[in-house]
């Protein structure tokens, strides 16, 4: 229990951090990285969850953590779409000329 | 006791201490090099929760791949600016949102602390249901039987992630090899080690998918280093993926999904309904689907970190 | 035995711990960026060496403690890799 006491708090810090720097960063790469600090302090949660719900022998609750699995690759695979989206609005606006 | 109370601590603060630096940061490099550190301290955490699945995804999914995806980003933006100074808000405003997101983070903290006790679990569910699969790691337990629908969706996930960043090719482009017109660094110490390094990261790799059944891992972690060990090879410019219009490569990013639907829908005549495996062959087809999974994560993943074709073909 | 083992595993551990605080002190501490390489990548790999080596008698396996040899080789090779890469950017970049 000890565990979840500490990370508790530490991923609700780390939504509060991630939220802060998607609302106040101007450019899209930082806003891209808070947002991926913010998703690492929901995960947090879902592990902290898991780890409550231990019991049957396991360590902690095994279906959070397939869903934190689950979630960490689909949020890489959407951070992938947001950064080929950046780059093609750089060359689009380097091409027109307007830098 | 105090002596993992205390390593608890210094986990917890120096991730919150790097992600206050990532978010403060000056420059975007500086930025993501805290990014990186962020993740794989995270992955420390969770190895502390006691779910080394989740630390070894972390670490190779969060840390590694979206560190070589955010760096190869910022390196190619330079110092070319999207935003500008006046889109920055006002310093009220951000001392505002600081206290706003502050409350949120309390608030938040006070609820995960005064969650009910004892906690609700799927632990016992999840253990009854292991036996059924003959494997000895309940998360690949859950991630292939249990819950299969949410595997399933989440490779069906990553092909249309490879469709998206697909699809904003520039006309121009479309059809071509994937990637940066201009080729990779050729780096002397890089090539060596892309030579040297994807026979025993290939081994690594299956070795942790095989290994998934029993202990940590699975077809998520291995198929990175799997995709980590093509990328390697691309970086030093020894080898270029196929064309975005080859038949080849579009198969390869839908076998896995397609593998798992086929094994799903035979569920439906063998066994109890979608994505339910017949009893004498629960573990055979478990190890078919994960084969193929792993194959198409890999490619999937490779697609994403190199990005949509650019050079005009 | 066990107690034997356990005695190096501190003192090895220990002496890696000192190898990678003084290669991050150089880190912090040196002037230019070919000094800063030369102190990481030397005492890391000292460091993380001496860990590897303590931790193997707590391994538990033969192939477990040959498994951690193996993370320190690739461990060294990448730090010597990207070591080579970063001293080729920078005497680029002094020049």
């Amino acid at each position: 229990m000890n565990e979840a006491a500490t990370y508790g708090p530490t991923a609700a810090a780390l939504i509060g951090i991630g939220l802060y720097g998607v609302l106040t960063h101007a450019e899209p790469l930082r806003r891209i990285l808070a947002f991926n600090l913010l998703g690492g302090g929901v995960f947090l949660v879902f592990g902290v969850v898991a780890r409550r719900g231990a019991g049957a022998g396991f360590d902690g609750d095994p279906v959070p953590q397939a869903i934190i699995i689950t979630g960490i690759v689909v949020a890489f695979a959407a951070t992938t779409l947001a950064v080929a989206l950046l780059l093609r609005l750089a060359r689009l606006r380097g091409d027109s000329g307007n830098d | 006791m105090t002596a993992a109370l205390l390593l608890d601590l210094a986990l917890a603060l120096s991730a919150v201490a790097v992600a206050l630096w990532t978010v403060a940061a000056k420059r975007a490099f500086e930025a993501i090099v805290g990014f990186i550190a962020f993740g794989l301290l995270l992955s420390l955490a969770w190895v502390r929760l006691g779910t080394v699945d989740v630390a070894l995804t972390e670490a190779a999914v969060g840390a590694g791949a979206g560190g070589v995806l955010l760096l190869g980003a910022s390196a190619r933006l330079g110092t070319r600016a999207l935003a500008e100074a006046k889109d920055v808000p006002i310093l009220p405003l951000r001392v505002a949102t600081g206290l706003l997101c502050a409350l949120l983070s309390g608030a938040l903290g006070w609820a995960i602390l005064s969650l009910p006790t004892p906690a609700p679990s799927l632990a016992p569910l999840a253990a009854a249901n292991l036996a059924a699969t003959e494997l000895g790691n309940p998360v690949s337990g859950v991630l292939l039987a249990w819950r299969a629908m949410d595997t399933l969706l989440e490779a069906v996930a990553l092909v249309l992630a490879v469709i998206g960043v697909w699809s904003v090719a520039g006309d121009d482009a479309w059809g071509g090899i994937p990637g940066p017109a201009q080729p990779p660094r050729r780096d002397p110490a890089l090539r060596l080690a892309a030579r040297i390094l994807p026979p025993i990261g290939v081994v690594i790799g299956v070795h942790i998918v095989w290994t998934g059944a029993d202990a940590p891992g699975g077809a998520f972690q291995g198929g990175t280093v799997l995709a980590a060990m093509w990328v390697l090879a691309w970086m030093a410019g020894l080898v270029r993926p196929p064309a975005v219009s080859s038949r080849k490569m579009r198969t390869w990013v839908v076998t896995g999904p397609l593998v798992f639907i086929a094994i799903g829908l035979l569920g439906c005549f063998l066994a109890d309904g979608f994505l339910a495996y017949p009893a004498a062959f629960t573990k055979p087809l478990i190890l078919v689907v994960e084969a193929a999974l792993t194959f198409s994560i890999a490619v999937a993943l490779v697609l994403l970190l190199i990005g949509p074709p650019e050079a005009a073909s | 035995m066990s107690l034997l083992a356990d005695a190096f595993t501190v003192v090895a551990v220990l002496a890696g711990l000192f190898f990678l605080a003084a290669g991050t002190l150089g880190l912090l501490r040196f002037p230019d960026p070919l000094s800063r390489l030369h102190a990481l990548t030397k005492a890391d790999g000292l460091g993380l060496g001496l860990i590897v080596l303590g931790l193997m008698p707590q391994a538990g396996s033969l192939l477990g403690a040959l498994k951690l040899l193996l993370i320190w080789a690739l461990a060294m090779f990448a730090g010597g890799t990207v070591g080579q890469m970063i001293a080729r950017v920078a005497r680029r970049d002094a020049s």
